[in-house]
């Protein structure tokens, strides 16, 4: 079968890609346009490690096909720095040591950027509910709710 | 898989692929036994190749239909995905053809029509979720939609496919049991309506024919002084799957009394149940301890249960008059504030 064509934006850019019809989203990112700072962690929407947005909606991307995608706008961790300068989420992470193994790290900071867009100020419970899907092996968490506290306050300008 | 979660499917059950293949696959170099399931899972099926699997994303419900009824093979119905990408990637099933309903303007969004609501079959729980005036109008259904899977998969998960997903134990099944919801269906042979409670015959078993899927859900407007609630019991707080899930809807008169009333238990025997005795032990009460006791009565001897590794029967049978209590009593708090 022939594969299917696709064309979508990914992290403001036109982009068009060829793929399975039975290929996630997740692998046309890491296998066809070398997009590899989405990881796949379970590949069953368990862990959270290939959050992406698609049309600003936060999502697993091996829940997702790539064939699905015709006309939609893909956020991922690649567009969040903008050249050299670092997403205060991401400057928050490095200061909090919010990441070890960091497998899970660009997962949780588009989770976490979706969650400031949608709250600006969350409480610590609102933090921890909204990353439940998130899991991380390393921190135990703490380091991660101070981070996006942080990360917060900072973009709110407080 | 963890997370029950929505996704729906049209024609044929599951039918699980041979196994055979697992038992030869050799590990070496596998980095240990933990990697293991899901390593072989993900390296079989992308071993296997180009898929012969067929997608389509039709514009309307029409079309949507005569593919559907132009495949000989399996078929599945992809809406919010979150259970069908795990099957299609386990390799639990390999469809001829999955049709992707999202293109299909009519069933999105959350419409206000004379007598109630209808929620069309692509419309996301996040979206729900976000719908601040149904919420108001039905929380216990938003209380069982908050509870499927994470963020990420309440983004794409459809109330639907919970239900032709057809868990024992799925989440939003319950409320939309109780709230008395009707489910449009399309399919060869013409448009049909039937009451959410039909839906599921088992599980991963639905009573939806060849070439049939839902479209949209109705759910009726509640009365004055209606209340709605539901709770379930995991070990964990987010992110597992209801031991227990009990649902309530009891609406009251003026003076306080209860005029009607409903349950439906999840997690508790094949598919969600609901308790005819509930009206029994509520309506022409206050709600009050009495009533509450005889509702927790009914709601453990309603109980069918199995045992397995996440709870007993006898647990699950005391659990579930223990929620029919906390969940009547959060119902009627409602109730009274509306």
């Amino acid at each position: 079968m022939a594969r299917l064509y696709v064309s979508c934006r990914i992290n403001g850019d036109d982009t068009e890609y060829l793929c399975d019809t039975s290929q996630s989203l997740l692998d046309v990112l890491r296998d066809e346009l070398e997009l590899t700072g989405t990881k796949e962690g379970c590949a069953t929407g368990d862990c959270g490690a290939c959050s992406i947005t698609v049309d600003g909606v936060l999502v697993c991307s091996c829940l997702v096909l790539g064939a699905e995608m015709s006309g939609k706008s893909i956020e991922t961790i690649e567009g969040m720095a903008k050249g050299e300068k670092l997403h205060p989420l991401q400057e928050k992470f490095i200061e909090h040591v919010a990441l070890q193994c960091g497998i899970c790290t660009p997962g949780l900071l588009i989770a976490s950027r979706n969650l400031l867009e949608r709250n600006p100020n969350p409480t610590e419970e609102e933090i921890r509910f909204w990353l439940a899907g998130n899991l991380c092996r390393c921190t135990g968490y703490n380091n991660i709710v101070d981070a996006v506290t942080a990360a917060a306050k900072e973009l709110r300008g407080a | 898989m963890g997370i029950h979660r929505g996704g729906q499917e049209s024609s044929a059950p599951l039918t699980p692929r041979s196994k055979s293949g697992y038992a030869h696959f050799h590990l070496e170099g596998s980095p240990g036994p933990n990697t293991a399931e899901t390593v072989l899972r993900a390296w079989r099926h992308k071993e296997k190749g180009m898929s012969d699997m067929r997608f389509e994303a039709p514009a309307t419900v029409d079309a949507a239909v005569a593919l559907l009824a132009g495949a000989k093979g399996i078929t599945r119905i992809l809406a919010g995905g979150t259970d069908v990408m795990v099957h299609l990637h386990s390799d639990m099933v390999e469809p001829e053809l999955l049709v992707d309903i999202k293109r299909i303007p009519d069933l999105h969004g959350i419409s206000k029509e004379a007598g109630g609501w209808r929620i069309g079959a692509a419309v996301s729980s996040m979206q729900m979720m976000d719908h601040t005036e149904f919420a108001k109008a039905w929380p216990g259904i938003i209380d069982g939609v908050k509870l499927i899977g994470s963020m990420q998969v309440k983004g794409r998960a459809t109330i639907a496919g919970n239900l032709c997903n057809a868990s024992p134990a799925a989440d939003s099944v319950p409320s939309l049991l109780t709230a008395g919801a009707i489910v449009s269906i399309a399919g060869p042979n013409g448009k049909r309506q039937a009451p959410a409670a039909q839906i599921a015959t088992g599980p991963g078993k639905t009573t939806l024919g060849k070439g049939e899927f839902i479209t949209s859900i109705f759910i009726p407007d509640a009365p004055p002084h209606t209340g709605s609630a539901y709770l379930r019991f995991t070990p964990r707080t987010e992110m597992d799957i209801a031991v227990v899930g009990v649902a309530v809807s009891l609406t009251l008169d003026n003076a306080g009394k209860c005029t009607a009333a409903s349950m439906s238990l999840g997690a508790v025997a094949a598919t969600a149940l609901m308790v005819e005795d509930a009206a029994k032990a509520l309506v022409g009460s206050t709600v009050d301890s009495a009533a509450l006791d005889r509702l927790a009565a009914a709601a453990s001897a309603a109980c069918r249960p199995i045992d397995d590794k996440r709870g007993t029967k006898e647990f699950r049978i005391r659990v579930a008059g223990v929620l029919a209590r906390r969940v009547a009593a959060m119902a009627l708090e409602r109730a009274k504030g509306n």
